[in-house]
């Protein structure tokens, strides 16, 4: 990844936003993208995040705000030009130009003449140079994913914008374009911005990611930083699974905070609440399934002290191979979810056991409980 | 029971062949008897073999000439009719406006109408006013007419289209003139030469809408029509067969170049 010129590449918005009608698809929003960063957009369907990317593209006018790129205000430049590609979903491949024809588009257009050289390097790069006089409705999805990537790329733009790219895609295939794609990235040090509904996707290869919902950017992180630090309910349920019980805050002791729920008590660090904690107050507190331990409660003595525990009874239990998923119903929760790795089997974790779910507190998480405590679950049962 | 076998096994090119016969015999019959030497004036009974007809076309009077008129008229209705159309098709398309359904709607009615009904409108508002009926009279109709045949051919192929893709091409610094030249109309051009083939056709072979608004004015069709009543010259079938003739060999030529070009591609 080239660092350099830092801040002279950046991708910025300010307070861009677009409405149709009375219909807002992208609420007011700052945004920074660095140079040379995989930078993926992550959100649902209508949650505005493909409109954000266009608004980049010059594809759509922003209703108010500006598109930087370093230094230049491009907020008034039609596409054709932006120093700004794309890879559209379902690729739009020129279907009457021929694989070598659709590569070389751009570079014609910028009225350079021996294009040859650069456009079969190009094909190389995507290893479709035996492709090349071939039109794009002879070629399979994954091949023509690739021409899109080198149609864009050839131009060497400022930023590359992936617009839901691999979505047509199978699932094996997808996961191999995406080391691909981060491959690619890599190589050329171009900034990616990558536009996706899959948590999955996003993750693997983004740097940094920006969680979109309902038009407004919930949360902007690493991956890493997003999954065990959720700020909100949507975003702690849209990537990946969490457990949220909603708790009473009880008394404070030094970084932690002591919380009432169910009868039980459950430490939390300080650092981790996004929440305003007043003592009475109430917040919503978040554990992940694989964080958690489960124990039979017959062997309730052998868990150490300091842990956070609830107790409850299996519900349901589903073997997955590399781990059980077990949903557990607990006095707080009626569908509490554990996920346990299958190191050590303990034959007694059937459903029906009396079992102690603990974790560490620093596992622990909370958040604000104003919010919908189920936003973003929908969503991801939907994938 | 080989024999039903057979029929079975062969019913498909069977009834192809019949099919094509039935389509084709026609047009048989106007060749052989282009090369009729017919006693008196009637070109219905085959007589002897000559090639006198082929020899002299234009020995009849007044049939030449009004071959040049229907191809004229036929080639000014296609160009307008292809390019006013093309536009309405690609309004109706690609822009949100008031009344578009209904417009949508309106563009089928010609279609729809029973030719002589809209003749005779036609007729009543160019004698309303005032107009000279001829050639020009015999055009406006002619383009009236041929419009929403190639509005829709060019509409289907425009709804087709993936409006990606001329964003593709403005995001890869094509402007809109471009965009136009290079993507738009590439893409829409096997609708467009449809619409335009389909107007030709009608136009060139009309008679009852030109009948009623020509006037003095004679084109082809109505000549044949003209002469059937006081006798058909051979040089009409003279006249049909090379038309006929003219338009295989079209076919024939692209289809030799399309083969020629995809052997091309694939062995580059």
């Amino acid at each position: 990844m080239k660092t350099t010129n830092s801040g002279s590449g950046d991708v910025r918005l300010t307070g861009i936003s677009k409405t149709y009608g009375s219909f807002a698809a992208v609420q007011p929003l700052d945004l920074t993208v660095p140079q040379g960063s995989f930078f993926a957009l992550l959100g649902a369907s209508g949650c505005g995040k493909t409109t954000t990317l266009r608004m980049i593209a010059g594809l759509e006018e922003p209703s108010s705000g500006t598109v930087h790129l370093g230094d230049q205000d491009v907020t008034a430049l039609p596409p054709y030009k932006r120093p700004v590609n794309t890879v559209f979903q379902s690729y739009a491949l020129f279907p009457h130009l021929d694989i070598f024809e659709n590569v070389a588009f751009g570079l014609r257009r910028r009225g350079i003449k021996s294009v040859k050289k650069q456009v079969e390097d190009m094909l190389e790069l995507v290893q479709l140079g035996e492709q090349a006089r071939k039109k794009p409705h002879q070629l399979s999805g994954g091949q023509q994913q690739r021409v899109a990537v080198a149609r864009a790329l050839i131009n060497t733009p400022k930023v590359l914008l992936l617009d839901e790219p691999l979505g047509a895609l199978d699932l094996k295939l997808r996961r191999q374009m995406q080391l691909e794609l981060k491959r690619i990235q890599t190589e050329v040090g171009i900034t990616f911005v990558h536009v996706t509904h899959d948590q999955e996707e996003a993750m693997t290869m983004a740097d940094t990611v920006a969680v979109m919902n309902a038009g407004r950017v919930e949360q902007l992180g690493s991956p890493t930083d997003l999954y065990e630090n959720p700020n909100t309910t949507f975003v702690a349920n849209f990537l990946g699974t969490s457990n949220l019980i909603e708790a009473e805050v009880d008394t404070k002791s030094g970084d932690d905070i002591v919380l009432k729920a169910g009868g039980g008590k459950l430490v939390l660090p300080e650092s981790r609440c996004s929440a305003p904690t007043t003592a009475g107050g109430k917040v919503l507190v978040g554990v992940r399934p694989e964080k958690i331990s489960l124990t039979h409660a017959d062997a309730a003595g052998e868990i150490p002290e300091g842990r956070n525990r609830i107790t409850g009874r299996i519900a349901n239990s589903s073997f997955i191979g590399v781990s059980t998923q077990y949903v557990i119903d607990t006095s707080v929760c009626p569908e509490f979810e554990v996920y346990a790795q299958n190191i050590d089997r303990d034959a007694r974790l059937a459903p029906g056991a009396e079992v102690v779910l603990h974790w560490s507190p620093a596992h622990t998480f909370g958040l604000d409980a104003a919010q919908d405590i189920d936003a973003g679950i929908q969503e991801e049962a939907a994938l | 029971m080989p024999f039903v076998n057979w029929l079975k096994r062969h019913f498909v090119v069977i009834a192809g062949l019949l099919t094509l016969a039935y389509l084709l015999l026609p047009n048989v019959v106007v060749t052989v008897f282009s090369f009729n030497k017919p006693k008196g004036r009637f070109n219905y009974q085959w007589q002897q073999f000559s090639t006198d007809a082929w020899k002299d076309p234009c020995g009849v009077a007044g049939l030449c000439g009004s071959l040049s008129l229907s191809l004229q008229i036929a080639v000014w209705a296609t160009i307008g009719a292809t390019a006013l159309g093309t536009m309405i098709a690609f309004a109706l398309v690609r822009y949100r406006f008031r009344a578009r359904g209904a417009v949508n709607s309106l563009i089928f009615l010609p279609m729809a109408m029973p030719e002589v009904v809209m003749a005779a409108s036609l007729l009543t508002l160019f004698l309303n006013l005032g107009a000279q009926l001829g050639f020009w009279t015999i055009l406006i109709a002619h383009i009236m007419f041929c419009l929403s045949f190639v509005v829709t051919a060019v509409k289907a192929r425009v709804m087709s289209m993936d409006p990606r893709l001329e964003q593709a091409a403005q995001d890869l610094y094509a402007g809109p003139a471009q965009t136009f030249l290079r993507v738009t109309l590439p893409i829409a051009a096997p609708g467009i030469a449809a619409g335009a083939l389909l107007a030709f056709a009608l136009s060139f072979d009309d008679f009852i809408i030109t009948n009623f608004n020509a006037g003095s004015t004679v084109t082809f069709p109505m000549f044949v029509w003209g002469s059937a009543q006081r006798g058909t010259p051979v040089q009409i079938n003279v006249i049909g067969t090379a038309m006929f003739l003219i338009a295989v060999l079209f076919v024939l030529t692209s289809m030799v170049i399309g083969n020629r070009r995809n052997k091309q591609k694939a062995s580059s």
